[in-house]
């Protein structure tokens, strides 16, 4: 009944607006940008969120899907929330969209810094990012099961997690692996994924829980060994990354008994206060973007999840990840007092 | 020598009429990019990805697009010391120690020699580099592997101790000024635990002090303010313009073959590491300023305080590229793009880009040797145009300067309070420098303050508090040792002084 | 004679100055210890604590800028020695203050038009150049620049009503 009336709102504010359009005599085109659009990156450049953003402003510039430049900005001061602001303060501005990860919850629920989602305009999802558990090949865990009951054995904080940041989705899953499975690691926060990933292949850390684009290129390398990944089901991707495997040949960590699920959003917002027209023009754009080979290519080499939201289904996912976020970082104590 | 032979293939590749004149357009783009602070090399190679793509996907075309790419980074190291030598205001921040005895030559006249001993360094600094690239490059990659949170911290110590104690002035003054700078380093959210340090709730504050808008008021500000005390002039506006002032300097250079030598080695070391390029530069200028008969007369404008940090800054720069290459980590934000492009043309930097696109890697090689060559005879042509820079009248290069600084502290966060804070910086750099509180120091624990931090407490984190960790391999060990002796060389020497006397 | 005299009768000596600075860097030294304290400034068993180096650091801050303050304060010699004299500071504030209301502007009309502005001020006030040269020269500059930034390499810089009235924003 609910999403009927949403929609019947919706349908007249629409009409009011082709109306207005009508009565102010000008054409009846849909919305586009008047000039250069500003896609902020709430994280350091050459991170896996940057990466993606510059990739489709490239793909936008390649194919020219629009009119106007596009220029990409890292903001990532204080775990992003320095972009954060800086899209919540451009309240009504259509010129501006940001790329948003995990800290979108995590920041605001870590710092206290005023801002969340609802400030925002949600435009789309791009994919969902995976997180798989990885150690050194050289050691001799080749499963899960193998590594807990290592880490077991070793005592509480004689093995170390590296993980990007502190509070944030790293920790996190970190946390919830440690409650799953009565364990107890020392967790090593780093500046940024690859830097973690580096870390592992020289053998400073004994394990982490990075992205697949993030450890892809050592796990090639056979520097690092992926365990199990952090999704209800095994990754889609079958072509062969080493000589013998392939994304899908990874079990899922509750095949290997460790029930631990995390998957982190790759999304595109707006400011608030802006008109369905533009944002509709953005979901237009990202939607050309998702279509092109450059984009499938770059999904299937980071083993990306490629659920792809828009409309109220994104808003509805998205609310209930911030609910899972606070849910996960009370328990953890990571909630800022 | 298959590394020769695959050289030499690299060559035969990048050396087209095409790709020759690609490297010009990449140099000059890549001068202009260097001298204005508010460009860095990733702008640059953020507006020509896209033109690339096109060029990719012609056959050969990867090798000339990284080719066109990569002369716009080398541009963009070249001309970074420029600015700094004829107004203090480094263009980027690998050229701030090249102010120090860069910027006092140029105020005698000499900034015809400073710069073509600028360039030349450079040029020095980024071929050894490349050197070690062609022939070691997997072994070293290894190398950067072994390097976790206690390795970093000991190299980080080392930088300091390699500095500290070579400004002149009273010491306590050298203390606060360090102090504050690594003060200004904790503002924002700390790494280790996630909390927010000396914000007080202000939301500009979240982002940190950033280390260019504190050199560029600090520096090019309040040097300006400081010029003004004398009039309405700069000092060394009578420079040479004479072309022959190159062949002049080249003259002079080899004197400083040893000096260069270990400015090669110190930035190649950090770039690899990869401790980067600016820290490279301020460790290379502490070294010589240790170990040259002329230390003391560091900082009133000697040559030789000029080839060390760009050497070093140089080698660091290049080799930095390695560890992008190799394990696909990028060592600068240029190179973060410059990855992002590799990304888009279909290519998978990591452990195995040597083995699956050899072509591909050697003409990236090939070209480093080739836009070094281009980059040094265009920088060296417009020398005489540089310097006649400092001719344009008072009252029209101050405004201008202040305008560029204006945009540069903008670019750097887009954020207009940091045009603001700028000039503060430019007011407290000129009281500070009337004062006698040396502002190097300053800037220095500004750059490194934040990581040094960080990497100890990862360590202390990973050894449970324990110290002994700064001491548990040979590597760690030897660094931390090698910075206790650095620190404590002064005293060692005269001790030795006193035994060799009495 | 006598102007001569007044521009080179001290603004400030160089004791008041190093005291005022003394000041000015103990207080950030006692804030920045202050809000370090908040955070916790203890060394647990995970290695110190985010609040650890930055009290130290302020406490040194505070410690070495009372020593300055006091040595200051006892230096009979340098007590009269000027600081800046008053033809000086004339000077430096020429460039400090059109430089103050310059980054303020940028904030409020644009880089571009406060740019032109700037530029164009200083070359007839302090250059004494003509309109004829000035006008072409410190349009042509923020031109320049504007091409520069906003069309070659797509930095964004900040701009204000005259650009929007142009439709360049």
């Amino acid at each position: 009944m609910s999403t009927t009336v949403g929609n019947l709102a919706r349908a007249s504010a629409l009409s009011i607006g082709a109306l207005a359009l009508a009565v102010m005599g000008g054409p009846a085109l849909a919305w586009q940008p008047t000039k250069t659009v500003e896609f902020i990156v709430p994280a350091g450049s050459g991170g896996g969120a940057d990466q993606m953003a510059r990739l489709v402003d490239g793909i936008v510039k390649k194919y020219k899907l629009m009119d106007q430049p596009m220029v990409v900005i890292n903001k990532s001061g204080g775990a992003g929330a320095e972009g954060f602001l800086y899209v919540k303060d451009a309240k009504g501005d259509p010129h501006k969209i940001i790329i948003t990860l995990s800290n979108l919850f995590t920041t605001p629920l870590a710092t206290g810094v005023p801002f969340n989602w609802k400030d925002l305009t949600p435009v789309s999802m791009l994919a969902l990012d995976q997180f798989i558990l990885w150690v050194n090949a050289d050691t001799p865990y080749k499963t899960a099961q193998e590594y807990i009951a290592a880490v077991k054995k070793a005592g509480p904080n004689k093995m170390k997690m590296g993980g990007t940041g502190s509070k944030q989705e790293d920790q996190i899953i970190t946390v919830a692996l440690q409650k799953q499975t009565g364990t107890k690691f020392t967790y090593v926060p780093f500046k940024g994924g690859g830097a973690v990933n580096t870390q592992l292949a020289g053998k400073h850390i004994d394990s982490s829980v990075n992205n697949p684009i993030e450890g892809v290129a050592n796990w090639r390398g056979g520097k690092v060994r992926p365990l199990c990944v952090f999704d209800e089901q095994r990754l889609i991707y079958k072509d062969k990354i080493t000589e013998t495997m392939s994304w899908s040949d990874i079990p899922t960590c509750k095949e290997a008994g460790v029930d631990v699920e995390y998957l982190m959003l790759r999304g595109i917002f707006m400011p608030g206060g802006v008109t369905d027209e533009q944002r509709d023009f953005y979901v237009q754009l990202l939607k050309k973007v998702r279509d092109t080979p450059e984009w499938k290519a770059f999904m299937e080499k980071g083993a990306f999840n490629q659920t792809a939201l828009t409309g109220d289904e994104y808003k509805n996912w998205v609310a209930k990840a911030e609910q899972v976020h606070k849910d996960l970082m009370k328990e953890a104590g990571f909630l800022a007092k | 020598m298959a590394e020769l032979e695959s050289l030499f293939q690299g060559f035969a590749v990048a050396i087209s009429p095409f790709n020759l004149l690609l490297m010009f357009i990449g140099v000059l783009l890549g001068v202009i990019i260097g001298v204005l602070p508010g460009l860095g090399g990733a702008n640059g190679v953020a507006i020509l990805l896209p033109l690339t793509f096109t060029m990719a996907q012609t056959p050969g075309g990867t090798t000339s697009a990284i080719i066109l790419l990569s002369c716009i980074y080398w541009g963009a190291l070249f001309g970074g010391a420029i600015t700094s030598i004829l107004f203090n205001i480094p263009g980027e921040p690998w050229s701030v120690a090249t102010t120090f005895d860069g910027y006092p030559l140029a105020q005698k006249g000499r900034a015809g020699e400073a710069l073509t001993a600028a360039f030349t360094s450079s040029f020095i600094g980024a071929f050894v580099a490349v050197m070690l690239i062609t022939f070691l490059a997997p072994a070293m990659a290894n190398f950067a592997l072994q390097f976790g949170p206690p390795e970093y911290f000991s190299v980080y110590l080392l930088t300091f101790c390699a500095f500290v104690g070579m400004s002149k002035g009273q010491a306590v003054k050298t203390i606060v000024s360090m102090m504050i700078g690594f003060a200004l380093a904790a503002v924002g959210l700390d790494t280790v635990t996630g909390q927010l340090r000396l914000t007080f709730g202000f939301t500009d504050l979240l982002k940190g002090f950033d280390f260019l808008i504190a050199v560029i008021g600090l520096f090019g500000i309040g040097e300006i303010l400081l010029t003004l005390e004398e009039g309405l002039h700069f000092k060394g506006t009578r420079a040479k313009l004479n072309p022959r002032v190159v062949l002049d300097t080249w003259k002079e250079l080899p004197r400083y073959w040893l000096t260069s030598l270990r400015a090669s080695a110190v930035g190649c070391f950090m770039g690899i590491v990869p401790g980067g390029a600016t820290p490279a530069s301020f460790m290379s200028y502490g070294v010589a300023k240790r170990f040259s008969k002329d230390g003391d007369k560091f900082g009133t404008g000697m040559v030789e305080g000029v080839v060390a940090p760009e050497t070093a800054a140089h080698a660091a720069g290049t080799s930095a590229l390695l560890p992008m290459i190799t394990l696909g980590v990028p060592g600068s934000p240029t190179a973060a793009v410059l990855l992002g492009g590799l990304l888009i043309w279909g290519l998978q930097p990591g452990p195995l880009l040597f083995v699956e696109q050899k072509d591909f890697v050697w003409g990236l090689i090939a070209s480093m040797y080739l836009g070094n060559i281009a980059g040094l005879i265009v920088v060296l042509t417009c020398v005489p145009l540089f310097a006649a820079i400092l001719r344009i009248p008072f009252s029209i290069i101050a405004p201008v300067i202040l305008v560029i600084c204006a945009i540069g502290a903008f670019t750097v966060h887009t954020s207009v309070s940091d045009v603001y804070l700028m000039l503060v910086f430019g007011v407290a750099g000129y009281v500070m420098r009337k004062l006698n509180y040396p502002l190097a120091p300053l800037v220095l624990a500004l750059v490194l303050g934040d990581r040094a931090e960080n990497s100890f407490r990862q360590s202390m984190i990973m050894s449970q508090g324990d110290m002994a960790i700064l001491f548990s391999n040979a590597l760690v060990g030897g660094l931390t040792t090698l910075a206790l002796f650095l620190l404590f060389w002064p005293v060692l020497a005269s001790l030795i002084k006193r035994i060799k006397g009495g | 004679m006598s102007e001569d005299h007044s521009s080179d009768r001290s603004a400030a000596s160089v004791r008041a100055v190093e005291l005022t600075v003394a000041v000015l860097f103990f207080a950030l030294g006692a804030i920045v210890a202050w809000d370090s304290y908040r955070i916790g400034t203890s060394w647990g068993d995970e290695g110190p604590q985010a609040g650890y180096f930055p009290f130290y650091i302020g406490l040194i801050i505070c410690f070495s800028t009372t020593l300055i303050f006091v040595r200051a304060l006892w230096a009979k010699a340098k007590s009269h020695e000027s600081f800046v004299s008053r033809g000086q500071l004339k000077m430096v504030m020429k460039m400090l203050v059109p430089s103050i209301v310059y980054v303020v502007l940028v904030g409020i009309i644009g880089i571009y038009v406060s740019s032109t502005l700037f530029i164009g001020f200083f070359m007839l006030w302090l250059g004494k150049y003509g309109w004829l040269r000035t006008v072409p020269l410190a349009v042509g500059v923020s031109v320049a620049f504007f091409l520069l930034f906003e069309v070659w390499f797509n930095v964004p810089l900040p701009k204000g009503p005259l650009e929007a009235l142009l439709g360049l924003d």
